[in-house]
This record gives C-alpha cells, structure tokens and sequence, in this order.
C-alpha cells in the first residue's frame, strides 16, 4: 500500500471500526496488531467470549472462505492463523476462568507413518480460532495413542489426517478398532489429506471428508449441531 | 546413457508407475516405510522395477521418495539416508543394465514434509545438507538423474535444486498441483515452469533437464496443469505423471479408478499438450503402462487439447483452478506502523 496513507492507530477507532480492521488485519497475518487489538477491546470491558467470536472467529471465517475458494493459500492462511494463535493466547485463560462455551472438543492427529502435518495443523488452529479445544497428538500418531486420548480427553470429534497414499489406509485401521471397542458411535470422526477423497472417507466408515481445513471447521459445525439435536430429541 | 542422451534420440519417453500402492500389492502395510524394503526386502524392490521394464519403461524411479533425514526421523532411521539411496539406487541400476536397452535411473526425491521459515523451522542451508546427503547415495548407487518429485513450495524445489547442482546429479523437478489448480503453497503450474526455465534464480547452464507436474488429484488435473507449463515454456522438457485416477477403498484395500484404456487416452492427451516424458503416479500398475507404452508408440500427433477433450477422456476436475487470486477483491488500504 502508499506510504503516503495515514496510519491507522487501532486505539482511535470506535468498536465497530476496530473489529473490521481486525477482520483485515487477521487476513493479512499481522499478530502484534490482532494482539493490540485484542488488548484493546479487553480494555473496553468487552467479554473475553465476545472478543473471540466477534473480532478473531469471525475475521478467521472470512479468511476460511478464500481458503475454500482458492483465493488464499497454505502460506497466507498460516500467518492468519498465527496471528489469531497469538490473539488466542491472551483470551485462553480468560475464557477458561469465565467459563465461557465451547463448540466442542475434538482430538487430532496424523496417522502412523506419515510425518505431514501442515494441514493438520492449520485445521486445529482454524478450529479453535471457531471455538473448539483441540488436542492434537502430533505425527506419526497409532491406533493405541488414539485410543489412549479418546480415553483420557472423551473427545466430541476425531480428526484424522494423512497426505501419503501409503499412509491414508491406516484411517480404516483406526476405526475398525473403534467399531471392535465399540466406541465408534461415541464420536464424529473427520479425515482430510490431499489423497483423499468423498467416497473414500465414506468406505473407511468416516463421518466426514474434509478437503480442507475451512471445509473442516464447516463440518464440524454441522455436524456438532446435529449431534445436540439428535440428544435433545432422544 | 543419460535423459538428456535419451532424449535427443525419442520424442517422447515413458517414465514409470507407482511405487508405494504397488509394494501395497507385495505386502507393505501402512504406515511403514516403503524405503526401508530397499534394505529388508530388496527382491520385492528389484521384482516392482522389473515389471516396469517389462511393461516398457524408458526411465525408472528408485524407491527413496522418503529417504530423506527430515522424514526418516519418523522411523529412527536419519541416520541411514545415505545408505538408502544408495541401496535403493544400487538396485534400480541393476535391473536398468539388464534390461538389454537404454534404461534411466531417476533418483526419487520426495519432499522433507517441513515448512520452511519463516513458517516453520528448516532453514534453506539445512534443507540443501538434508537432500544433498539423499543425492549423494543416489549417484553412489548410480542414479543417473535426481528425480525432485511431488513439490509443494519453492524454497524447496530451489534447495532440491541446489543440492543436484552441488551433489553434481541432472536433475528433474515436478511439483504436484492438487490445490484449485496450484500447488498447496499457491504455485501456479506456468509460474513454476518459468522459474525453473527461465527465472534468474538459476543459472542458464545449470537447469533443470525437465519440469513437470505429478502425483495431484487425478490425470485430468495434472493434464491441465501440463497445458499451463507448456504454454508458458514451450521449449522445455515437460514431464506428465499424473496418478492412475482417484483413490477407492475396495475392502481392505486401497485401489486407484483409472483403467489401463484411460491411462492410454491419458498418455497421449499429455503427448498433444507437449508433455515428453510420461508416466503415472499412485495406483499407477504394470497393466496400465503396458496400455500406455502402446499408445505413445502408436500415437499421432493431434492439437492441443481443450478442457472439455480432456475431461470427457480423464474425467471431471477433482479440484478445479479458480482465477479469483489473480483478480483479487478491491481491499481497504493497510495502515503502517509509525
């Protein structure tokens, strides 16, 4: 942009101007202004809840759509979601003392044998930038420590990843062994890796594909909201 | 004989199959490392090369996709990335010298599966040492060429490049585009070729021997991807090897959907997009390089495909381009820190 444009100073601008301008600021990767911006609104008394849903979450779903859309890629919506980590560092605690609500807990994890986890990556920070909490057990994870974490954390969601065509049959592995423990039902499960694909989450008995992690946080969304219909309704 | 040899004397090579889905087939289970086998295994690995050669390869890939430190940390084996290449190339030579014609031994080299800075941690010096140990076995082994496939971001494709000019290896370089026409990190197709072929990263006489797309979503995407290269460096050897279709689960197994009659309509669609060196990627088996030997031999030369030849022959778009990120919306101006 000109460097004959006036600078904006985020503490001058009224609520709404500070939370659109957070909005682009979140699109643009810039982490020490989402924290000043964060800061900010705190400041103004603003709930921690609040903050995170209207400033962080929101401006993360704009961000999602031109994800989606193949108008951003990997690198831009990484800053994104570094910024926004950056924002979620400061609210964390504060949400967790005010006991604000939660979307759900999902656990995640890059199958056994596979080391990518870029992707993975990115759908647990756009995920808790939506307001999940998200336990994410890293690469190379197998069944055992899934189940180990399905144990300890009672997980709404499991996430699955994997990029390798070596590596994505290992997701059927994995349910098959929630079937036999019968625990499958007890979650929704969620695979994604650029292998896969619709009919294949579909035949290793998946809840959902995910083609990326926009489209990941859309379908838990759904999904969530009709697992608690489901329960009001039973 | 070398590929730049090989092909000053063909218009068109064809390059190999699959190696992870095919070692599926001999017993390789998931998540284990299909480059260990070139160790543990080695007459499985000879056995998939040979029936590469049989089916009429003109160029086979070693079984070191992942034999890099970066990825062989997962499976405590950094320490063996030298040996591996070197077992792994070893192994394709031999069957290569047999074959009683020019063979190429290409050198797979996969990506390390990290983000580099200021993303994540690999710093471009420590990715040229990781790969440069990987190219080093390989032309012990006597890989011809370094083979630098499934390429995402272009830090990386430029530290694989370096450490082929360091090692002292020809190299080729093929990025897969699986993302809405790119790669994940964004590249376009054309913009990939140009800076491998012409851009002033890399010297004149130090390019690339070719370019290309492989792996990706599926033979239509990759065909239009190729379109795209060609286009923008219609001079350069460009490289199509796209996978054998979309992956199916068919009870416990994984198969790929593309018959050996698509991969043959495949092969000579990449031959009029300007494609010179052909093979498949996953789910990619003897039977349908068989079919796709037959066609380019058999071929003749017709237009450049359109989209809707391609997509009636191959398929749907698994993820189509979108060109919205060349016309991006109109943006409020961003402010900057006093």
């Amino acid at each position: 942009m000109a460097d004959d444009e006036d600078d904006i100073i985020l503490s001058e601008l009224n609520n709404e101007e500070l939370v659109e301008q957070m909005h682009q600021d979140l699109y643009d990767g810039l982490k020490d202004e989402i924290e000043e911006g964060v800061n900010i609104l705190l400041g103004r008394d603003w709930a921690p809840y609040k903050v995170l849903t209207e400033a962080l979450v929101e401006g993360m779903r704009i961000v999602g759509i031109d994800f989606r859309d193949g108008i951003l890629f990997v690198p831009e919506v990484l800053l994104a979601a570094n910024a926004m980590k950056a924002g979620m560092a400061i609210l964390r605690p504060l949400l967790i003392e005010s006991g604000a609500p939660r979307q759900g807990r999902i656990v995640t994890g890059t199958v056994k044998g596979d080391i990518h986890d870029i992707g993975k990556n990115l759908v647990g920070m756009m995920m808790e930038g939506a307001g999940f909490e998200v336990i994410d057990l890293g690469i190379n994870t197998d069944v055992d420590q899934f189940l180990a974490a399905i144990d300890e954390h009672k997980p709404d969601m499991l996430g699955m990843s994997a990029l390798l065509t070596t590596t994505m049959p290992y997701m059927k592995v994995v349910i098959d062994t929630l079937k036999e423990k019968g625990i499958r039902d007890d979650m929704i499960v969620l695979v994604g890796g650029a292998p896969l694909n619709e009919d294949f989450a579909m035949a290793v008995g998946a809840d959902a594909y995910c083609r990326d992690a926009a489209v990941a946080v859309e379908t838990a969304k759904e999904l969530m909201a009709r697992k608690h219909n489901k329960l009001a309704s039973a | 004989m070398t590929l730049a040899e090989l092909l000053a004397e063909r218009p068109v090579l064809l390059a190999d199959g699959a190696t992870g889905t095919n070692l599926f087939d001999m017993g390789l289970t998931s998540g284990d490392a299909p480059d260990m086998w070139n160790l543990e295994k080695p007459d499985n690995i000879r056995k998939l090369h040979q029936s590469f050669v049989d089916a009429g390869s003109d160029i086979i890939l070693t079984n070191t996709f992942g034999s890099n430190a970066r990825r062989l940390m997962l499976h405590k084996a950094e320490d063996q990335a030298y040996e591996l290449n070197k077992a792994g190339a070893e192994l394709a030579r031999e069957i290569a010298d047999a074959a009683g014609r020019p063979v190429v031994v290409a050198g797979s080299v996969g990506p390390t599966g990290d983000l580099f800075a200021p993303l994540g941690e690999l710093t471009a010096e420590a990715a040229v040492d990781v790969f440069a140990v990987q190219m080093e076995g390989l032309k012990a082994g006597g890989a011809d060429v370094a083979w630098i496939e499934t390429m995402s971001a272009s830090e990386e494709m430029q530290a694989a490049a370096t450490a082929a000019r360091n090692v002292g290896l020809p190299y080729v370089i093929t990025a897969s585009f699986d993302t809405a026409g790119r790669t994940m990190m964004g590249i376009k197709p054309s913009t990939f070729a140009s800076e491998m072929m012409s851009g002033p990263e890399i010297n004149d006489d130090e390019r690339p021997t070719a370019v290309g797309g492989n792996c990706g979503v599926g033979a239509s995407d990759t065909l239009l991807a190729i379109l795209s290269m060609t286009e923008a460096e219609p001079n350069a050897v460009i490289v199509c090897k796209a996978n054998a279709g979309i992956p199916v689960v068919k009870g416990e197994h994984v198969h790929y959907s593309g018959s050996p009659e698509l991969m043959a309509d495949y092969a000579g669609l990449a031959i009029n997009a300007g494609a010179r060196i052909i093979g498949g990627c996953c789910g990619t088996k003897p039977e349908h390089l068989m079919a796709m030997r037959a066609a380019i031999d058999a071929h003749i030369q017709g237009d450049r495909p359109s989209l809707d030849e391609i997509v009636a022959a191959c398929g749907p778009l698994a993820n189509p381009p979108t060109d919205k990120s060349d016309n991006p919306p109109p943006r409020k101006g961003r402010r900057r820190r006093a």
